[in-house]
């Protein structure tokens, strides 16, 4: 089973949750979760114990050989992205635009043109704990290029058992690479306007992809009726309210969990796994 | 010598375009006083389009680029190409761009 | 004219907050722009009245024609965004497709043609506190960095000489973020004592390094962590970034956002704050304008 976890809005507690929710299950399962917020991937510090293995992620860019080329330049009229232009010496790659369609290649009609792979992040392993795999996916800085990384780190984690999916925030790309073959989404969110708005953004992706969801509300002053209104009308069920406490809160930012600290709340997120996974049988 | 102008319409008389690679059109004078405006088709492109933008005016055999401002992309790719590029600004036309150029009043970019 | 953008790193950290603070408290003219296309939230502080809506066409995407197809499943084949599906015909799903044009080029039948497609929308209102540009990305779209683009140019056309342009960024460090950041004279980073804020910090400090603009730093909610506040502290101190202020935590601004307003029009230690923050960047960047435009032009 592969439970996403994502959140239209930065810093609802997405990676709290995902790292909570770890932790909790490694108790009594085999259990592994992978930071997919590649850009700014925070599950590692929650879980800092273990080796670590890391893996290069690659994309592929053009290599084209000059004693081929005869400056035709049907390769660069042909890039979409303006990663290939003629020079006076031949084509000049910037990579950090490339897409790696390798259409260059296929229109190159000297057969100039072959690939090689360039880094754009890498992927680490490590496990932190008996009953944990932690997989967490890097974009080097500066890069654009999330969803390969994002691919890459879900291929390693991909051997059947519990995986959590911690995604990055918003709607684009990286979220739909992360939700892509997830069997069921938590949606965390918190009980303001700004919750509600990106809460509303969040449910619209997951009812597109047909994945069952739950909503989970973060930080709750116990008013929480203008997210549990929006969740009674599009039939997604509330699976957990953690309230706002300031010692939840501190725990939180000293990057410790507080189901580490406080067994009740281990207790609860395990709950919450059998929630999600009820939504899963409820659509099967 | 095949001069390139970036310009917000066709021709001389046309409003000077700050803009490289979503300049609306880029206007061609060479020595033989020939003419010639091209709609730039990267407009609303949605990425790459400086690069783009350079590759074209080079397929259509200008040496010289004058415009107002261009990214580092489009500079790599002009630059690759052997272009000349000359920056101008303000409020004025295609044709008093072109008379700053040719006074030798105008910066090259570095 | 100044241009600023209020960016995080991590989400959550009180960026649109202090944004809406801050356009709140400018007395010159000013046009707002939210550049978190995934999520623009900066209109809901705001008495905002849409004015115009025009929609965003980001990169293109194949189209397949059923008539002329004859399923050899080249496309499928070629396809590296694995954008292509065969469920009796062959389909495009565009949430996947990149729009390279491999398949167009490649079809033997020439079934395959590239179109633009709608990738969101781009809004302009008017609030009590200026024009505001923002904007709405489809869910899926690999274009934000594009929309984030338009959002600024199309703030820039709206007011034509305002004294600020003021922008409510993305979080993260990737695309959108990276074209919010590009042509600012100044970001106010806005963090949190929080282990995850302070790796999302630097994260966010070195891209924003390779443009050049002045950077600020401003804690959020300081004395909910002192030990990791004063490793930010340390952090800044090393890299010679300023830190201008520290927020404390304040109920009051959920209530704020609750009653949809900047936190600067309640009597709250935050809004207090805030006040002084606005001063001292307002110096800070004014003083700083003005030095360049002494400058000979290069």
């Amino acid at each position: 089973m592969r439970i996403a976890i994502l959140s239209g809005k930065g810093g609802t507690g997405k990676s709290t949750v995902a790292a909570n929710l770890a932790f909790s299950l490694s108790q009594t399962m085999e259990v592994t979760a992978v930071d997919c917020d590649v850009e700014e991937p925070n599950l590692h510090i929650f879980f800092p114990d273990g080796d670590v293995a890391e893996e290069e992620v690659l994309t592929l860019v053009p290599i084209v050989d000059p004693d081929l080329c005869n400056l035709c330049g049907e390769c660069s009229r042909f890039c979409r992205y303006g990663a290939l232009v003629m020079g006076l010496n031949g084509p000049n790659l910037n990579p950090q635009m490339c897409h790696s369609c390798r259409g260059c290649r296929l229109v190159c009609p000297q057969d100039a043109i072959t690939e090689k792979g360039r880094g754009i992040g890498k992927v680490s392993i490590s496990h932190p704990l008996s009953g944990l795999t932690l997989i967490t996916g890097t974009l080097n800085e500066g890069e654009v290029m999330a969803p390969p990384v994002i691919k890459k780190a879900k291929e390693i984690s991909n051997s059947g058992q519990l995986t959590i999916l911690d995604s990055s925030p918003g709607i684009a790309c990286p979220v739909i690479e992360t939700l892509q073959d997830a069997d069921a989404a938590i949606l965390v969110t918190e009980s303001t306007p700004f919750g509600l708005h990106d809460l509303e953004l969040a449910a619209e992706v997951v009812k597109d992809m047909g994945i069952p969801s739950g909503v989970v509300i973060n930080r709750s002053d116990g008013r929480d009726q203008l997210i549990g209104t929006f969740c009674k009308e599009k039939s997604l069920p509330v699976i957990m309210t953690i309230p706002f406490d300031r010692k939840i809160a501190q725990v939180q930012n000293r990057g410790d969990l507080i189901s580490r600290l406080d067994p009740s709340w281990s207790e609860k997120f395990q709950e919450l796994y059998r929630k999600t996974s009820d939504l899963k049988e409820a659509v099967q | 010598m095949k001069i390139c102008v970036t310009g917000q319409g066709e021709g001389l008389q046309s409003r000077f375009e700050e803009r490289f690679g979503r300049a609306p059109f880029f206007t061609f004078v060479d020595d033989e006083n020939g003419l010639e405006s091209l709609a730039n088709p990267y407009t609303d492109g949605s990425g790459g389009v400086g690069p783009r933008a350079a590759q074209l005016i080079m397929d259509h055999g200008a040496k010289v680029l004058i415009t107002g401002r261009l990214g580092d992309n489009a500079a790599n790719a002009l630059r690759s190409g052997g272009m000349k590029v000359y920056t101008s600004g303000g409020d004025q036309s295609v044709a008093a761009v072109l008379d700053e150029y040719r006074a030798g009043r105008l910066q090259p970019l570095q | 004219m100044i241009k600023l953008a209020v960016i995080s790193g991590k989400g959550g950290t009180g960026k649109t907050m202090v944004t809406a603070a801050l356009a709140d408290l400018n007395q010159r003219s000013q046009v707002l722009a939210d550049c978190d296309v995934d999520a623009a939230n900066l209109q809901l502080l705001f008495q905002s009245q849409m004015i115009s809506r025009e929609p965003f066409h980001g990169l293109e995407s194949a189209i397949i024609d059923a008539s002329q197809c004859r399923a050899c499943g080249l496309c499928q084949e070629l396809c590296r965004f694995g954008a292509i599906h065969n469920g009796g015909v062959y389909q495009v799903d565009r949430m996947h497709c990149e729009g390279c044009g491999v398949c167009e080029n490649q079809c033997p039948e020439g079934a395959i043609t590239m179109a633009k497609v709608q990738n969101g929308e781009l809004f302009v209102s008017e609030t009590e506190k200026g024009t505001l540009v923002h904007a709405r990305l489809f869910p899926g779209s690999g274009t934000s960095g594009l929309l984030v683009h338009k959002v600024k140019q199309k703030a820039e056309e709206m007011t034509p000489h305002p004294s600020w342009i003021l922008v409510d960024g993305p979080p993260g460090t990737g695309c959108p973020l990276i074209s919010t950041v590009s042509g600012m004279d100044a970001v106010l980073i806005v963090t949190e004592p929080s282990v995850s804020a302070l790796h999302d910090l630097r994260r966010v400090v070195t891209v924003c390094r390779r443009f050049g603009p002045r950077i600020m730093v401003l804690i959020n909610r300081y004395d909910l962590e002192a030990d990791v506040c004063q490793q930010i502290h340390d952090y800044c101190d090393n890299q010679g970034l300023r830190v201008i202020a520290q927020l404390p935590f304040d109920p009051q601004v959920i209530e704020a956002v609750r009653k949809g307003m900047p936190i600067t029009r309640f009597d709250s230690p935050a809004g207090k704050a805030l006040l002084h923050i606005w001063e001292d960047i307002n110096s800070e960047l004014v003083a700083n304008e003005r030095g360049r435009g002494e400058k000979p032009l290069p």
